[in-house]
């Protein structure tokens, strides 16, 4: 895994993270979120290193919770809708990096049920979501012995320099 | 005979960075078996430490999902391909 535990998200991404959090309150929201990971196209070996951000958001894949029983604290992707997400990537050149829910009323902090059912490598993005209004938003990544998460670093990219 | 197993984005640092492997075997569970011997860092990330297959991992044979076939005893042929293809879960803390 590098090293480098960043991720970058423009503003306007993760805005909609955000709103994708406050539709769905007081219920969990849940989506992927598609871009490159540097480390892991390297192998493509295209032998460029245009760029050093290690891995970029660079479109959404919002989706439906499946969990209809508990939606308040669960959320829940099938394995056609990882399918789905995946095969939305590769069209646009992309990979799935990762992906968000929200915690509504609870804090952007990863619970002991999200570490049980993560997989290693992606970012785990998390919005919490109070009274329906958007507080902190937080990444993280399931360390490799599966004993927690490491956080890393939300690195905003401005779209366009201007406003 | 040769059975081509497909390594999902999230398992590939523990795999060379690959997308796929070939291994020889006669059963789902054999494959499955070959991938975790040959890279022993993912053998955490599928099994559960009683050697289950872990829920949100989901396993297919040439598109079928195992759990509605023979599970890790499906046979398999040469050139018959397994996907692994994760299902994700979270939530906020227990109520």
């Amino acid at each position: 895994m590098s090293e480098v535990l960043e991720v970058a998200i423009s503003r306007e991404l993760a805005e909609k993270i955000r709103e994708h959090g406050v539709e769905t309150y007081p219920y969990e929201c849940c989506g992927a979120m598609l871009g490159r990971d540097l480390a892991l196209s390297e192998n493509a070996a295209s032998g460029k290193k245009s760029h050093s951000i290690p891995r970029e958001v660079l479109s959404l894949f919002p989706l439906v919770n499946r969990r209809d029983d508990s939606p308040r604290n669960r959320f829940s992707v099938t394995a056609d809708d990882v399918r789905d997400a995946e095969k939305t990537a590769r069209a646009q050149g992309l990979e799935v990096i990762g992906w968000y829910h929200s915690h509504p009323d609870h804090p952007a902090r990863p619970s002991d049920y999200d570490r049980d059912h993560a997989w290693p490598w992606y970012s785990y993005v998390i919005v919490s979501v109070a009274t329906g209004v958007p507080q902190d938003m937080t990444s993280w990544r399931l360390k490799d012995d599966r004993s927690g998460f490491l956080e890393e670093k939300i690195a905003p990219i401005e779209v366009s320099a201007r406003n | 005979m040769s059975v081509k197993v497909m390594i999902p984005t999230p398992l590939r640092a523990y795999a060379g960075k690959r997308d796929s492997a070939e291994f020889s075997a006669a059963t789902v569970g054999e494959a499955l078996s070959g991938l975790t011997s040959q890279f022993q860092e993912l053998r955490k990330h599928l099994y559960t430490e009683d050697g289950k297959l872990r829920a949100f991992v989901n396993v297919y044979l040439n598109d079928e999902d195992i759990r509605y076939l023979a599970k890790e005893n499906t046979p398999t042929k040469d050139g018959d391909t397994i996907s692994i293809i994760p299902s994700i879960a979270g939530g906020s803390f227990a109520r």
